[in-house]
């Protein structure tokens, strides 16, 4: 399998995509946004950052990059797509993913430590899940919103990859859910299991000198997967 | 050349983060009368030729996500 990075300018969390992928063996190479073509890969990961500046709303001009109707196509086809805060962000916007990220609850940028308990099983992102995971959160804009009837969709199918959920000494849904987002959303799957967007940083989590290799669970199960 | 106010509103049944903070900021400067404030935005186009039907293909095309936001049109003379 060869992953395609996909770089917008703004983009910052691009460089720890590719060392992550690189780190567990997988192919890796970065793309350009305003690239036509994705051919000679087999997935798509979207990096965090702040594409265009965060400009208008986050992720809005880079979801109508060059590239993204190259990432629609894999989209549909079934192939790995993999959009990380920002690239969450983006796919949203770009409606390969429903719903939208607004500002966080109390409005502040938030960087620190959540746990996170996979809800779907299947998926090729979330099927090598064995425990809680301990992943970092760096943002100002993730609290994850969606109407009522998408939600109870999201829920119904199994779409909803991850949820953020008390870690120790956590009492409180403000404390384990800190940026509000509905149903305390972190990550969420298009409906053939094949895109994942989600606002932790998997990535950041790929060592212990890091302070976290749960990423790793998320990651590994992309090897397994193959070529799509 | 003509320019195109271009109003942005989040709809109105999500929370407005922003504006919760500025209406609080006012009630502790003593605005007891304030019931709500909503931040939204406004983008002023200028174009050759007014063609409200290409200014709406912007608004929905980039200027406003449908799944948050609303908007109007305002053209200035």
């Amino acid at each position: 399998m060869r992953v395609a990075v996909v770089r917008f300018p703004g983009s910052n969390c691009d460089q720890d995509g590719l060392y992550s992928l690189r780190g567990i063996g997988i192919q890796a190479d970065y793309v350009w946004q305003d690239d036509h073509s994705l051919k000679g890969f087999d997935a798509v990961w979207i990096p965090g950052g702040f594409s265009y500046g965060d400009y208008l709303r986050c992720g809005a001009m880079a979801a109508r990059a060059p590239i993204m109707d190259e990432v629609k196509r894999f989209a549909d086809e079934g192939r790995i797509v993999f959009g990380i805060c920002n690239g969450f962000q983006v796919l949203c916007e770009s409606g390969i993913l429903p719903g939208a990220l607004m500002g966080n609850l109390r409005q502040k940028f938030l960087c620190r430590y959540v746990h996170l308990d996979r809800v779907n099983t299947t998926s090729p992102f979330t099927q090598g899940v064995t425990k809680t995971l301990r992943i970092p959160i760096a943002h100002g804009e993730g609290r994850y919103v969606a109407d009522k009837d998408t939600l109870k969709r999201l829920e119904g199918e199994g779409l909803v990859a991850f949820r953020y959920v008390a870690g120790p000494g956590e009492t409180s849904e403000e404390e384990f859910n800190p940026n509000g987002s509905d149903n305390a959303i972190a990550g969420i799957l298009n409906p053939k299991g094949n895109v994942l967007g989600m606002m932790p940083h998997p990535e950041r989590s790929v060592s212990e000198t890091l302070g976290s290799t749960d990423g790793l669970q998320i990651l590994q199960a992309l090897k397994l997967v193959g070529v799509a | 050349m003509p320019k195109v106010r271009v109003f942005v509103t989040l709809k109105p049944s999500l929370l407005d983060t922003a504006g919760r903070t500025v209406a609080g900021a006012l009630h502790k400067l003593g605005y007891d009368e304030l019931e709500e404030a909503r931040i939204g935005k406004l983008i002023e186009l200028e174009v050759k030729d007014y063609d409200e039907k290409r200014v709406k293909e912007m608004c929905d095309k980039l200027l406003a996500n449908p799944v948050i936001e609303d908007y109007r049109l305002e053209l200035v003379k």
